[in-house]
């Protein structure tokens, strides 16, 4: 059953309750919390997402956000993350309660989910190969991700790229997109149809707004991809889009500087990271306007599709 | 038989309990083993017992992720503990390694699927400066401490406040004792110096002879670290046990030494629970030869409602109406051990009223 199958009061009544069980790409949550922003997010980001009768016993992350109760806070009222009883965070005002939620997430897969490499880079697929875009935050990461995904690409991940150790292909998880700032209304202008929830402002990223990832790649969130492209994106004022192949090496250090638990994973990081780097092309990408950049992208993955033909 | 609602400690004791498992035990021993630091151990029992292939695919991952962080941590430890048997080669001192390290660098059964974020280290009290100076010019510096904690480590605590290496996460603890000098036990740091057998893969250094490592493995529990992690710390105690009782004449050594350090409570209480818990097997003779050590039937009966409590996981789905009470009192315990009274309310004032308030973790 989808999320979107439930009446609105059914949600509430599960989350406030015994918490509502939901399944993202491999990981099951079960969610708790009394917030209206909390069930309002839910429910406009996650309709596609798979849910579960609330009885059903299994979950591996188990989460809540909830309002922070402290003397002298009334006048500024806060919530706080818990993942299982522990608070990883810090309160936050109580406007950030649903990118509270979401950076919360963020932090159960990448501080337990060893079985993957995780990498801090989105990833989009099209024709069969997958796109992994690392950037510091800043770089346009986010925005160009929106963009592919907007104009056909499928998401796997905006935050989180999970890379299977044994098979080296990449799981999806496809959850909302992160847009700050500017790029919310530079989507909105790109694609009229995007749907975002309520902005939240002055966090520590500035105003957040979350993208609704397309059903298409919610729908096949259980198809793993095989990787094609390390493109390091690079947002800069009038200039033609231009792709520039990259150095291995050079590759290979910053990735190895920018996964969540390469040092844990020891000799094993470093060959499943030196496997995704022999199987993909790396390129620096700069690009001033989303709809040029999104015709690059176009073009490599119609390049690749010839290669698989002429194969 | 239905499963009890402690689901850690019972299926340490069975673990072909898991046949039976509903996903519903599933989750809450995920959740249980987790809060109580004891995924990676309880992963490691089921592979030697040959279970894993019975652990659900769903539950499954949790368990290996877990092992993947402590032989992660295991191997920081030894890499450490070789950096700072280089650096503090020159100064020529009894180097002692304690706790969690201890068991990692004499490959212990108790090391197994447990990782450890610092290193314990006892030198005699007159050479502390120097091994803190000397580590202090080789990149490991002291973590940042309030100015209050700083100056109570250092006027009060067995040790000097602990220094980390510039580059890495790990945090070493330099000791001048087992226990605090204000503690009410207080073990002589000399003749736990000249019992330690050295280590074979680390010359230079050495650990605690097996009575001794054990009877501070007793002490941790009712210390600050059981207060924490009590089952892991009752568990690294049940395997240091399981593999000293083969030597010959163990429990005769243990008990001597107990007496003889003053630690024949602890000792009696620390075994009693790890029974409780953890099914260790105690040979009825020791247990008698420890009965005069007892407390009255009334304090005894209070301890086991505290310790039965403090020492389960610290998980809600394990927990009672009184849970949170026992927490407390077993903290104050800890600190009434450690403290006299003169120094104890000043301390326990301050960390109530004063620095409990800054905290600055940032999401990510």
């Amino acid at each position: 059953m989808k999320l979107l199958q439930l009446p609105p009061g059914e949600l509430r009544r599960q989350l406030a309750d015994q918490g509502i069980w939901l399944r993202t790409g491999p990981f099951s949550l079960r969610v708790r919390s009394r917030l209206e922003a909390v069930a309002e997010g839910l429910g406009e980001l996650y309709g596609q997402f798979e849910v579960r009768n609330p009885h059903e016993t299994f979950a591996d992350f188990h989460v809540a956000v909830d309002p922070h109760i402290r003397l002298g806070r009334w006048l500024r009222p806060e919530v706080r993350f818990s993942f299982d009883g522990v608070e990883p965070f810090s309160p936050l005002p109580r406007d950030q309660a649903y990118p509270m939620l979401e950076w919360g997430l963020n932090w159960c897969v990448s501080e337990h989910a060893h079985q993957y490499l995780m990498i801090h880079a989105a990833v989009v697929e099209k024709n069969g190969r997958a796109v992994i875009l690392p950037a510091p935050s800043g770089c346009g990461k986010s925005t160009l991700v929106a963009g592919l995904v907007l104009s056909g690409w499928r998401l796997l991940a905006d935050e989180l790229t999970l890379i299977d150790r044994k098979t080296g292909r990449i799981h999806a998880l496809p959850r909302p997109i992160c847009l700050k700032n500017e790029s919310i209304a530079l989507i909105r202008a790109f694609s009229p149809d995007a749907f975002f929830n309520r902005a939240s402002c002055d966090t520590a990223k500035g105003t957040v707004a979350y993208l609704r990832p397309p059903k298409e790649s919610v729908r096949r969130q259980h198809e793993p991809a095989p990787p094609g492209w390390i493109i390091f994106p690079k947002w800069v004022a009038d200039e033609e889009p231009e792709l520039l192949p990259r150095s291995k090496q050079q590759t290979l250090q910053f990735l190895s500087q920018n996964a969540f638990n390469y040092r844990q994973l020891g000799a094993e990081g470093f060959r499943v990271c030196t496997g995704l780097i022999k199987q993909s092309d790396c390129y620096d990408f700069q690009y001033s306007r989303l709809e040029q950049a999104v015709a690059v992208f176009e073009g490599l993955a119609a390049s690749a599709n010839t290669d698989k033909r002429g194969n | 038989m239905r499963a009890p609602a402690e689901l850690v400690s019972y299926v340490y004791r069975n673990p072909g309990a898991i046949h039976q498992f509903s996903m519903g035990d599933w989750d809450r021993l995920v959740r249980q083993a987790r809060q109580s630091g004891l995924l990676a151990r309880l992963h490691f029992q089921l592979l030697n017992h040959g279970l894993v292939a019975t652990i659900p695919a769903d539950a499954r991952w949790h368990f290996e992720s877990a092992t993947v962080l402590a032989d992660r941590q295991q191997g920081e430890m030894r890499r450490e503990l070789r950096q700072l048997r280089t650096r503090l080669a020159g100064l020529d001192l009894p180097l002692v390694v304690l706790k969690g390290a201890a068991y990692v660098a004499a490959d212990l059964p108790a090391a197994r699927g447990r990782g450890h974020d610092d290193v314990d280290l006892l030198v005699p009290s007159e050479c502390l400066g120097e091994v803190e100076a000397t580590l202090e010019q080789a990149d490991w510096q002291a973590v940042d401490l309030s100015d209050y904690d700083q100056r109570y480590y250092r006027r009060w605590m067995h040790a000097a406040s602990p220094l980390r290496h510039l580059r890495r996460a790990m945090m070493i603890n330099v000791h001048h004792a087992i226990l605090p000098d204000t503690t009410r036990f207080s073990p002589d740091a000399a003749k736990l110096h000249r019992r330690a057998t050295e280590l074979p893969g680390f010359s230079g250094m050495a650990v605690l002879a097996t009575e001794d490592l054990i009877l501070h493995a007793v002490t941790l529990l009712f210390h600050d670290d059981g207060l924490t992690h009590g089952l892991c710390e009752l568990s690294d105690l049940d395997l240091l046990l399981r593999q000293a009782e083969t030597e010959a004449g163990f429990w005769t050594r243990l008990l001597v030494r107990a007496e003889e350090m003053d630690l024949s409570r602890p000792l009696f209480y620390a075994l009693r629970y790890a029974r409780h818990f953890l099914g260790t097997s105690v040979p009825e003779e020791v247990r008698d030869r420890l009965a005069i050590a007892a407390p009255g039937r009334a304090t005894l009966s209070l301890m086991d409602g505290i310790y039965t409590r403090t020492l389960a996981p610290g998980h809600h789905s394990s927990a009672d109406a009184l849970t949170r009470l026992a927490r407390q009192a077993a903290y104050l315990r800890a600190h009434w051990l450690r403290r006299p009274p003169r120094l104890l309310v000043p301390h326990l004032f301050h960390k109530a009223f004063i620095s409990a308030y800054p905290r600055d973790a940032k999401p990510a």
